[in-house]
């Protein structure tokens, strides 16, 4: 009996362990950080975590972040579900390569877009602030969540569609009180999804800004400052940073599973 | 006073759905769709409702030009095969639906949901959602929602098809007593023509996207006016063959011949299709005319009280159904007895002549 839990806590422990050392490394001081190994902070500190929560260069980052990931969620859901309904219910001419071809935009390293982005963002005015990341994150967003909307709306019957129109509802009322809410999980599991890619991504994230938008991710990757390395500001910052996927996954979880039996996750 | 179809024809790109068609279906009628998958049944409820719009053709309702009507605006209820209730509403709500959509007041609603659901014995499930219902009790939902609203044109789609056996039969009891009373025009799709005769009423054969006759029930069955609409209404399927009438014998089977009966006596000369429904080929003697059906078992069904037999006849596949167990022994060679007054003849053309 115990033998079987061996490999999986072996497995959980090896998984961990870098978020451990995270946290630990938290709660230290730089010094103690440079100055050796130690598995438990010695002088437990919150500093770093008041640093970020009082220096708006820090916490104006993490605003930023959500700000983009929210729009970019927003937008990528609401203009993929019309879209997927097309893909799920209508046979046109192209459906199918063009559902593929949706899929291929993921395919295309985010490195090939920045220098167009750039230039067409800063020719409109967009560079450097949200909208301009969110905007950009829509480009392999939207088809992820076409992707997933599609298969969790090909799973209910289009005579749900009929039968709501046999019983008199117009189509903008049907797809409101009728269909969204019947694939529930399906919008839970696509937004989650764009959430976390959208969080994520530091490419565009970080070439599309410079100091008003400046997304966490971003403000990571200044490792040195005027006093030197600081380490335990960076932990803590990679801490906070995992939280918010934290959070969103333990809502989504049981549809997650869902989607993965749909084979569209 | 009817639901005309006139000359409707459905074609998606070179595909023919469905063959030009014109049916009356009377006011307060009950009409069964009768046909094989893929025959064209759920296309034309389609039509019928104004979920699809037909390629030509024009479609009355009480005398007034409906074709084009969005069915939004034409006041008809729908029953599929699979139980199709709105998952995030309970049967309250799903049952109340059309009547919110069409304004009704809280305390009417309240009253006609209540009365559907007294009829079909949901009430103790009113609060539910249609997910914690067994089948049966999902199909029952869907039903009350079909005639809460009083439509004018009920569709039914093979709404038992997917419940089991017990339910089934229970469900195709109750259903006439719903419509019974109501001045709603039913249409019934199914596959088995044993559900067409015991709901009576009329029933259109449809084969291959044409309907091949329509009329009252009993005389579709009893009279097909063609070889199809035979083949269509009858289950196990109608046995056939090619025949010579010459005289007062019927050349058959290779070398078989069989005296020519009463239906036959009326035929010219010549060549025919006989076709015998399986009842009316038995292992025991016949009572009046008989004609010798000779060849090897295949198979041998036997239920409680019936024998379905097939034998290989000189190539072809012949079914017997007989009351009584006669358990033949397959491969054996088995003689059994065809009732040629009984039989129906079809001219080459596939139409009935006798």
């Amino acid at each position: 009996m115990r033998k079987r839990y061996v490999v999986l806590t072996v497995y959980i422990v090896f998984l961990m362990l870098p978020i451990y050392w995270l946290l630990n490394m938290s709660f230290k001081t730089t010094n103690e950080i440079l100055g050796g190994f130690s598995a438990f902070p010695r002088d437990f500190t919150l500093d770093s975590y008041r640093t970020i929560f009082t220096d708006p260069s820090w916490y104006n980052a993490y605003i930023n972040s959500i700000t983009y990931v929210v729009i970019n969620t927003v937008i990528s859901v609401t203009l993929a579900l019309p879209a997927a309904y097309a893909f799920s219910r209508y046979r046109f001419l192209g459906d199918k390569h063009l559902f593929f071809w949706l899929l291929s935009n993921r395919m295309a390293p985010a490195a090939v877009f920045v220098l167009p982005f750039v230039n067409l963002y800063s020719a409109v005015g967009l560079f450097d602030t949200p909208w301009a990341v969110a905007l950009a994150h829509t480009l392999f967003n939207i088809p992820l969540a076409v992707w997933i909307l599609e298969g969790f709306m090909s799973g209910v019957p289009k005579e749900l569609d009929e039968t709501a129109y046999v019983d008199g509802y117009s189509f903008p009322s049907f797809f409101i009180r009728i269909f969204l809410p019947t694939i529930s999980a399906g919008i839970g599991v696509a937004a989650f999804f764009c959430f976390m890619f959208s969080w994520v991504e530091m490419l565009l994230a970080k070439n599309l800004t410079s100091v008003a938008a400046k997304p966490i991710v971003a403000a990571m990757t200044k490792t040195a400052s005027t006093s030197g390395y600081e380490l335990g500001l960076l932990a803590a910052a990679g801490v906070l940073t995992l939280i918010p996927g934290a959070i969103v996954i333990y809502f989504v979880r049981n549809y997650i599973a869902k989607g993965f039996a749909l084979g569209r996750v | 006073m009817a639901l005309e179809l006139i000359d409707i024809t459905k074609r998606s790109g070179a595909d023919i759905h469905i063959h030009p068609t014109s049916l009356v279906l009377p006011e307060g009628s009950f009409n069964v769709l009768l046909g094989t998958t893929l025959s064209g049944k759920t296309t034309l409820m389609q039509i019928m409702a104004g979920i699809q719009q037909p390629t030509s053709g024009i479609i009355r309702f009480r005398g007034k030009d409906v074709t084009g009507v969005a069915v939004q605006q034409r006041n008809v209820s729908m029953v599929y095969q699979q139980f199709i209730n709105y998952p995030n509403f309970s049967v309250y709500d799903n049952i109340a639906s059309p009547l919110k959509v069409a304004g009704m007041s809280r305390a009417e609603i309240d009253r006609r949901v209540m009365a559907a659901a007294d009829l079909l014995r949901l009430k103790p499930m009113l609060k539910r959602r249609p997910s914690e219902l067994s089948g049966g009790q999902q199909q029952r939902t869907a039903i009350a929602r079909a005639i809460v609203k009083d439509s004018d044109l009920i569709l039914l789609d093979e709404p038992l098809a997917n419940l089991d056996y017990k339910l089934r039969e229970e469900l195709r009891d109750e259903l006439p007593k719903l419509f019974a009373g109501r001045n709603a025009i039913v249409v019934y799709a199914t596959t088995e023509p044993s559900e067409a005769l015991l709901f009576g009423g009329n029933t259109a054969t449809l084969h291959e996207g044409r309907v091949t006759q329509f009329g009252p029930t009993a005389s579709t069955y009893r009279t097909p006016k063609d070889l199809q609409t035979a083949q269509v209404f009858s289950d196990p399927p109608i046995n056939t063959a090619p025949v010579e009438k010459r005289g007062d014998r019927l050349l058959l089977f290779g070398g078989k011949s069989w005296p020519a009966g009463a239906a036959a006596s009326r035929l010219a000369d010549g060549r025919y299709t006989l076709g015998l429904r399986p009842h009316h080929v038995s292992p025991l003697p016949v009572s009046g005319v008989s004609g010798e059906v000779e060849g090897r078992v295949l198979v041998t069904e036997l239920s409680g009280s019936e024998s379905v037999i097939h034998l290989d006849v000189a190539g072809s596949t012949w079914v017997s159904l007989s009351h009584g167990i006669h358990p033949l022994e397959v491969g054996a060679q088995a003689r059994l007895h065809a009732d040629v007054d009984r039989a129906l003849f079809f001219a080459p053309s596939g139409e009935r002549v006798s």
